[in-house]
């Protein structure tokens, strides 16, 4: 699977394209940890996953450390335009109990922060 | 190989409340208005007919406690896992069934947590003479456990007062059992103190009875393990206690597994049937419906080749394999 990158402002988005599963895991837990890193100090790191097409148990748990990695350095991860078979496996599973949600990118940069949104309306 | 479920509930026993059975009650006399339902039988054919499992039924009740019945069990032969809490309604059977004859009882014990063990001091066959008890595991403390909770002050009747002829097994995990009407395999799992999953094998059909078992998602080499453990299983009665996002969260390292990864351990095995097992405590008959209803969901989205289909125990349910 991929992982790209871009930043708006303070805020960088991350978008995984493909799946998200047990053979794919261990890659993208290595490319992302340090990227987390950046959501510290009140930043946030916004996840775009509209090019995610599935996501497993331990996908879904990667996830979950990252973003415990970034409350405990003061950030947070918000997600954003999940489909909706992701959005399912989200919910079936919970895991919209441990992160917040937004509808799209738009939206999840609002919450991040204004310069974020601004930054992103002005292309 | 048919199955029967005695006890499906994780850590501790729990009953419908006065409230629980008022509430249906309630909703069955609406949904019966205007039937003409004035006899039992017509009120059973409606209600068997007409009104939900949440109902009609209750998922209950007891702890831990599955029956197998092997094709080539003798009449008098009994084979059981775990000893919960629906280890007493479990020989009441026996003894309404044996009618006085002598009986024997293989059982199979997962680890010797409290709730898998409970049962055994209201089995009723442990008091008859003449009945014998085999008790296979793989702890080495198994002995111990079962005595010390019929120690004083904890029960009344200590264990070497019981009639039957009760012997201990030690199995060794990943070592294949042959029993006269059963092969069993035990297997280590991921518990605080260990605990065993057991795979049965019985005239070409396999059931494997796995609770009480942690998967660590990161563990690639364990998850490999399982998946050969459960691989082209007719059956996998599947610890699916807590959620995913629990299980690897705020209860991660508390011993227990989620629907979600019971569905892709079966799914990779090429399991046919998952039965998801030790209910959540605190989970009403409405949440744990609703666990299923995802759960089959799940399994419809991710789907491969082959269909899985998914239940979720309940006291008294029978399965034939």
């Amino acid at each position: 699977m991929k992982l790209s990158q871009r930043s708006y402002a303070d805020t960088l988005v991350l978008a995984p394209a493909g799946r998200l599963d047990h053979d794919s895991c261990d890659d993208f837990g290595a490319e992302l940890q340090p990227l987390v890193e950046q959501a510290r100090d009140g930043r946030a790191l916004v996840l775009d996953l509209s090019a995610l097409e599935y996501v497993s148990s331990a996908g879904l748990r990667l996830l979950m450390l990252a973003g415990k990695q970034a409350r405990t350095q003061g950030g947070r991860i918000m997600i954003a335009a999940m489909r909706p078979l992701v959005a399912e496996i989200f919910q079936i599973s919970r895991f919209t109990m441990l992160f917040e949600i937004h509808p799209g990118v738009r939206e999840a940069l609002t919450a991040a922060s204004p310069q974020a949104a601004a930054a992103f309306d002005g292309g | 190989m048919r199955v029967r479920f005695w006890g499906t509930r994780g850590s501790l026993p729990v009953a419908l409340t006065w409230r629980d059975v008022r509430d249906r009650l309630a909703r069955a006399l609406v949904a019966a208005n205007g039937q003409g339902l004035d006899t039992l039988d017509k009120a059973h054919a409606f209600a068997e007919q007409h009104l939900g499992f949440s109902l009609t039924h209750t998922f209950g009740g007891h702890s831990s406690c599955v029956e197998l019945i092997p094709p080539d069990a003798g009449p008098d032969e009994y084979f059981v896992c775990d000893m919960g809490s629906g280890a007493r309604p479990f020989g009441e059977h026996i003894a309404a069934r044996q009618g006085g004859r002598p009986a024997t009882i293989y059982v199979f014990m997962s680890h010797m947590h409290w709730d898998h063990i409970m049962g055994f001091p209201f089995f009723g066959p442990a008091y008859v003479r003449g009945n014998q008890i085999r008790i296979h595991g793989c702890h080495e403390a198994l002995e111990h456990a079962f005595r010390r909770q019929q120690e004083p002050p904890s029960f009344p009747v200590p264990f070497s007062q019981l009639a039957a002829d009760i012997e201990f097994i030690p199995l060794a995990p990943g070592e294949a059992h042959e029993l006269p009407a059963v092969t069993v395999t035990p297997q280590l799992q991921h518990h605080s103190g260990d605990s065993y999953g057991f795979r049965f094998r019985s005239r070409g059909k396999s059931l494997v009875y796995t609770t009480d078992s942690e998967h660590k998602l990161d563990d690639h080499a364990a998850r490999r393990r399982i998946v050969e453990f459960f691989r082209d299983a007719d059956l996998v009665i599947f610890d699916a206690m807590y959620s995913l996002a629990e299980a690897v969260s705020v209860k991660a390292d508390w011993g227990h597994s989620s629907n979600v990864v019971g569905v892709e351990l079966c799914q990779m095995a090429n399991a046919r049937r998952l039965a998801l097992f030790h209910h959540e405590p605190a989970n009403g008959d409405d949440a744990i419906e609703r666990i299923l209803r995802e759960t089959r969901r799940l399994e419809e989205l991710t789907r491969g080749v082959q269909r899985l289909e998914i239940i979720a125990a309940y006291d008294g349910l029978e399965i034939e394999l």
